[in-house]
């Protein structure tokens, strides 16, 4: 079968200042089956987002694709015409933005917004449309649904604007849905309500889903798959079970370190354990060479890893791989 | 498919749930209602609300209504020309012409009631030439940037750096002093100011989250341009709108004085053009239709102050 995405060897680069390409991602690649998820996981400049931008062709102006294939559902997206594009987005693939605050159109009711959609691909009547919205603002367990399609934006919660966005991306049933950190500017409460709903509706409508985020603790549910990348490359992929239990590359690790882990009915322990950081920054663009991005935030690196460039993702266990010289001794 | 089909029209079932539960609650027992839906009510009449607020918009909404209606049924109660020769020249404001007569014996009030009608068909229709020129431009050099910014940008500053008064006269002389000249020259001189207002406008909302989410969601450009970010660009553009309404006015009145007003259409403009020589013998023919004028503009900026402090979000409490 088809995967609904395909993401091959996929490089991004951006014209910097002097007109040079600066690589914004290297030689990614990922798939995402019909019914499944995939979380994007990784700080702030890594190319989480480019990614999701890449696969809908909205990469901003100065960012351009260097290299690679995007294939939904078998077609490549890259060398779609326009006009086929714009009739893709939206309909077979849609995004879910960060900020519910500023991603709604403040002039119009979010009952219209969310009708445009079907208006516009899937040519039914205004009114129809109209009430289709009504229906998926239900979806997404708004209540008082037909009230709340005549209210605009700013007369709604954050969690609430949110759920209109994921209703407006669901509402054509797309194949595919990219989250971009659809919870960040959200309260924890209503982060986990948003990430239930999510999955329920991926039960309900089979959509692959692509979720971009830096959380890696909260995805680990929700996700059947993850790709950890850092500054543009993907250090560790694997499925979200075994990467989370046992991370191997010692970025991931030190993500999974930086948030806490509770569970209910485990004993407290014995001591308050510190919470870990990953001490530095991404290195800025253009700064990357052919040597391990991670190689001076990296506590565990050593002759091996400063000799040589960094290593292509290796296998280290079914699906399970890791782009780290060190990776089998750490897993030890 | 047909399960999707089905799965997605299960939340049907339980949100009617959701809808009886809300109508049970809904009618006598407000009180119930979980969290109030405020009554939606849209930017535009919001606007309006605020607008009506505003006493000096209010009162200028008020004047402005007078003038105009003063111009469509004012010939009608007072159906003397104009142009026509009633009486002595400079006969003072007396019985027989309330307002006086002026170089050529023409009755002054008679100019200003017909008069009012080309200047303010000329105000209004140049703000519109304005407007529409000045959006496009401005919109499709903000959207699109690049190469079309840049031309669009040389092309509005050619315009910008002549004069604009001198401007007007050479295209009135060229093309001699008609009504519609005059109202195409001041439309064609005086559009710049929207269309950099526009274009700043549309560069701020060019790159904002709702409209990426747009495009997103499969919109064109044109689609773009027209729902998403012109809508959203528009306080500003009508409050523009509304005072190019004033400057056109007094521009018409300004081509007049310099003599270039059409001979043939009694305006505002034209009276003050046509008897500023005899100010001191006659300042009945000159002060009434200046007064006129002073009034349409007036009029015009307090309506347009009331709409900024409506429209405007920096100025307004939500």
């Amino acid at each position: 079968m088809t995967p609904v995405l395909s993401v091959e060897d996929l490089s991004v680069g951006m014209t910097g200042r002097d007109g040079k390409l600066v690589p914004v991602l290297e030689n990614l690649s990922f798939t995402v089956d019909k019914g499944r998820t995939i979380a994007l996981v990784g700080e702030s400049g890594c190319g989480k987002s480019m990614t999701a931008l890449a696969i809908m062709r909205l990469l901003p102006e100065g960012f351009v694709v260097t290299s690679g294939r995007i294939l939904l559902e078998g077609e490549n997206v890259l060398t779609a015409r326009n006009r086929r594009m714009r009739a893709l987005r939206g309909n077979a693939v849609s995004m879910v933005f960060q900020e519910p605050m500023t991603a709604l159109n403040p002039l119009y009711t979010v009952g219209d917004q969310i009708a445009e959609a079907l208006y516009h691909h899937r040519n039914l009547s205004r009114g129809d449309a109209a009430e289709q919205a009504v229906q998926f603002l239900k979806a997404v367990q708004i209540p008082a649904a037909e009230q709340r399609a005549k209210a605009y934006p700013h007369q709604m919660s954050g969690g609430m604007r949110q759920r209109v966005m994921i209703a407006m991306a669901i509402a054509c049933k797309p194949k595919l849905l990219i989250a971009d950190e659809p919870t960040t500017a959200l309260d924890v409460t209503v982060q986990a309500q948003i990430f239930d709903l999510l999955a329920k509706l991926q039960d309900e409508t089979e959509t692959a889903i692509v979720l971009i985020t830096h959380d890696l603790g909260a995805v680990a549910e929700l996700a059947d798959d993850i790709a950890v990348l850092y500054a543009g490359r993907c250090i560790e992929t694997g499925p979200a079970q075994g990467v989370a239990a046992s991370p191997r590359h010692p970025y991931t690790r030190g993500l999974l370190a930086c948030v806490p882990h509770l569970a209910v009915g485990r004993p407290k322990p014995p001591a308050w354990i510190d919470l870990g950081e990953i001490p530095g920054m991404v290195p800025a663009l253009g700064s990357r060479g052919p040597d391990c991005a991670f190689l001076t935030r990296c506590a565990s690196a050593s002759e091996v890893c400063r000799s040589r460039p960094q290593p292509p993702l290796g296998t280290i266990d079914v699906a399970h791989a890791v782009s780290c010289w060190r990776a089998r001794e750490i897993a030890a | 498919m047909s399960t999707v089909e089905q799965t997605l029209i299960v939340p049907r079932t339980e949100a009617s749930n959701v809808k009886t539960a809300a109508n049970a609650a809904a009618p006598g027992t407000t009180t119930m209602r979980v969290q109030p839906v405020a009554r939606a009510l849209s930017p535009a009449r919001a606007a309006l609300r605020q607008f009506l607020r505003s006493p000096s918009g209010v009162a200028g909404a008020i004047l402005l209504l007078a003038l105009i209606l003063a111009t469509i049924f004012g010939p009608m109660l007072y159906p003397i020309d104009p142009l026509e020769i009633v009486g002595l020249p400079f006969s003072p404001p007396d019985a027989d012409a309330l307002l006086g007569t002026d170089y050529l014996g023409r009755d002054v009030l008679a100019g200003l009631i017909h008069g009012g009608r080309a200047t303010m068909t000329v105000g209004a229709v140049a703000a519109l030439i304005t407007i529409v020129i000045g959006v496009s431009v401005g919109a499709l050099s903000g959207f699109f940037g690049g190469w079309i910014d840049s031309l669009l940008v040389k092309i509005s500053e050619f315009f910008q750096v002549l004069p604009p008064l001198l401007f007007a006269m050479v295209l009135v002389t060229l093309f001699g002093p008609r009504l519609t000249t005059i109202t195409i020259a001041i439309g064609a001189v005086s559009w710049t100011s929207a269309a950099r207002l526009t274009r700043a406008e549309f560069m701020r909302l060019r790159d904002l989250d709702f409209i990426k989410a747009s495009r997103a969601a499969g919109a064109g450009n044109w689609h773009l341009i027209m729902r998403v970010v012109l809508p959203n660009a528009l306080p500003p553009i009508i409050v523009s709108a509304t005072l190019a309404i004033g400057v056109a006015i007094l521009f018409e009145g300004g081509l007049s004085f310099l003599g270039l007003g059409d001979p043939n259409t009694m305006s505002w403009g034209l009276m003050i053009g046509q008897n500023r020589n005899y100010v001191l013998d006659a300042w009945w023919a000159v002060t009434f239709p200046g007064a006129a004028i002073f009034l349409a503009v007036l009029a015009v900026s307090l309506v347009g102050d009331g709409i900024n402090d409506a429209v405007n979000p920096r100025l307004r409490r939500r």
